[in-house]
């Protein structure tokens, strides 16, 4: 029972973070109809910035609250921003070509920024970038706090993780469904033509959507790097891919099938790694995948759209 | 008629072949040998994995995937096999049966798992192929270190020498006699078809599930094919071989010839293997000037260097009459 419970905290913690991703992939296909190849390393991106801002406000010696709250917004603020610049000169140019360019561009970006990372650092910057292809170890952000009620290990980290990641969910959700751009932005989504027809800035809109799924993917890399602080420019990679499947899983463009994907995947690999074969935990994901895309490609709760001609 | 074209475009090139590779083999140095295999290898993986994201119009990005599952299959044929020998012939003649057997292998082996990843994924339109073949070239490196069998990291050593420069030159006329036959096939016509719009081809009764998926499985053969080669020329067969990084390097070879023309891999294949070898100081921004490449060729020249032509195509005069009379005369 112990060892059952244990598996919760650990799946729901690390599902949070898959879910966060996920929004990002599916998001922009929702919009674009693209899939984001970059969105992990942005990802990785974000834990860079967080790392870079913490050494800089000296967290590792003196962790404050609001040093924290600082390096979560600045680090949040940086990735959409990267976002917004990759969407507006990667995909953007390209928006009206064949999707295979823009897949292909993507590919491209999330190479750049893969191995753009790996290069030795940038001499007399004053901060090592780019960090080179060693991992880094990420401070703490705040002091860990660790409890373990009947025999459970939880930290004051899941515990922040938790609730920050699922209090992003509910903003995201309001914004997606009661605001004048969550409209927008699902009437570009069902189609962009006709949308732009009605009013509707569809450049602006699609920016927006990159800045938004961005920035939860930093944040969801802040929140992974407090309980896994070894970070390193392939981080993305992995953890892409696993995101992805949540995405699809949960049907991809439909964004709380996202979260649902997203702590179904943590879960199941929890469980499976921890009672049955744990070397091959990064492979559940794939056969999820493989899984999803036989019995139901559109998802838990895509919905089947006929193709037009 | 048919059966002289037969002779002429499948038998043809594979006895000239033989017979001019065994003659440029000889007067070879080592060096330049195995930067030439190494081309040829790769020249091989572009090829093939054209006839998916070239002729079909798909986007396979885990060519290296397959690539080791045909590797790792000839590796345990031929270490399975290194000190038996068939009755009557020569131990060098039954070293080179054994390995045409393992390479065999390789390639039905890289079939199969090309089946099994390639039926779920293209049953849909649309990017999943991409994403599912990232991930399938993560996966069989998770299960390669994870089973002792296949030697885990540290892979399998003391691989027997066995790949020379005819096998090489004869795997990349194979590849490229199969994608050019393919081309001008009927089963080539439809996969044609499905790339360049793929509802309408459905609605002229091409059945493109099955016709993406037999493509799929064609080039997954070949590239077993490329890593029984490669293993057999650097005697290791480790993990490290054929991580996503190589995967990306066949695509740029891919993109930059141009998705649809053979020729054009077959360049893009040799002028990066060549640079690459020229390039070796600045190794690490190998990964950073594909990524620069992919981008920049994507935003001012998406067809790549040749499109879907033919080098043929857009050679003056001597070529010019060949072109007209097999393809009715695209300029």
């Amino acid at each position: 029972m112990t060892e059952f419970l244990q598996h919760l905290v650990n799946g729901i913690s690390v599902g949070t973070i898959y879910a966060l991703i996920a929004l990002g992939y599916t998001m922009v296909y929702g919009v674009l109809k693209l899939i984001n190849f970059a969105h992990g390393d942005v990802y990785m991106v974000g834990a860079f910035v967080g790392l870079y801002l913490a050494n800089a406000m000296g967290v590792e010696e003196n962790p404050t609250i609001g040093k924290a709250v600082v390096i979560f917004v600045g680090s949040m603020m940086i990735c959409g921003a990267l976002g917004v610049v990759i969407e507006r000169f990667a995909y953007r140019p390209l928006r009206q070509r064949p999707r295979l360019t823009s897949l292909i561009t993507a590919i491209g970006v999330s190479l750049l920024l893969e191995f753009g990372f790996q290069l030795p650092s940038i001499p007399h910057l004053g901060i090592p970038f780019p960090p080179g292809p060693t991992p880094r170890f990420f401070p703490e952000i705040f002091t860990r706090v660790a409890w373990e009620p009947a025999g459970v290990h939880i930290s004051n980290y899941d515990i922040v993780s938790f609730f920050l990641a699922v209090g992003l969910m509910l903003a995201l959700q309001y914004v997606v469904y009661r605001t004048k751009f969550g409209t927008s932005m699902r009437a570009v989504s069902f189609d962009a033509q006709v949308a732009g027809l009605m009013g509707v800035n569809v450049n602006r809109v699609i920016a927006y959507t990159f800045a938004l799924g961005s920035s939860l993917a930093a944040a969801a890399a802040l929140l992974f790097a407090g309980s896994r602080p070894r970070i390193d420019p392939l981080m993305g990679l992995n953890l892409g891919v696993k995101a992805f499947v949540a995405a699809v899983f949960g049907g991809i463009g439909n964004v709380p099938g996202a979260m649902v994907g997203g702590l179904a995947l943590g879960l199941a690999e929890e469980y499976v790694s921890g009672y049955m074969v744990s070397s091959y935990r990064d492979g559940i994901a794939f056969a999820l995948l493989i899984v999803v895309l036989l019995v139901r490609p559109a998802g838990l709760f895509g919905t089947f759209r006929p193709e037009k001609v | 008629m048919r059966a002289l074209r037969l002779v002429s475009q499948s038998l043809l090139p594979f006895v000239a072949g033989l017979a001019v590779l065994s003659m440029i083999s000889k007067g070879l140095s080592g060096s330049w040998a195995i930067v030439l295999m190494v081309a040829g290898i790769n020249i091989i993986l572009a090829v093939s994995l054209n006839v998916v994201n070239g002729f079909t119009g798909q986007f396979s990005i885990g060519h290296a995937g397959f690539m080791a599952v045909g590797a790792y299959t000839a590796a345990k044929i031929t270490m399975a096999l290194r000190f038996v020998q068939i009755a009557g012939i020569s131990s060098d003649a039954s070293d080179q049966l054994f390995f045409l057997l393992a390479l065999v292998a390789g390639m039905v082996a890289a079939a199969v798992a090309g089946l099994l990843v390639g039926a779920p994924s293209l049953r849909l339109r649309g990017d999943y192929l991409a994403i599912v073949t990232l991930g399938f070239n993560e996966i069989i490196r998770v299960i390669i270190e994870n089973t002792p069998f296949l030697g885990q990291a540290t892979g399998i050593s003391g691989l027997p020498r066995l790949t020379n420069f005819v096998w090489v030159g004869m795997g990349v006329v194979a590849t490229v006699v199969m994608a050019k036959r393919l081309a001008e096939s009927t089963h080539g016509r439809a996969l044609l078809a499905i790339r360049e719009d793929e509802i309408a081809a459905e609605a002229m009764g091409v059945d493109t599930t099955s016709y993406k998926v037999r493509a799929f499985v064609i080039a997954s053969a070949f590239a077993g094919l490329a890593g029984g080669l490669l293993v057999h020329l650097i005697q290791l067969c480790t993990p490290r071989s054929f991580t996503f990084i190589k995967s990306f390097e066949v695509v740029v070879m891919v993109v930059l010839g141009g998705m649809g023309s053979v020729t054009g891999s077959i360049l893009a294949a040799l002028v990066l293997s060549l640079a690459l070898e020229g390039l070796r100081e600045v190794q690490e921004f190998r990964m950073v000037m594909y990524a620069l490449l992919l981008i920049v060729l994507m935003l001012t020249r998406p067809t790549g260097i040749f499109g879907t032509r033919e080098i043929w195509d857009i050679l003056p005069k001597w070529g010019r009459h060949r072109a007209q009379g097999a393809a009715g005369g695209s300029p």
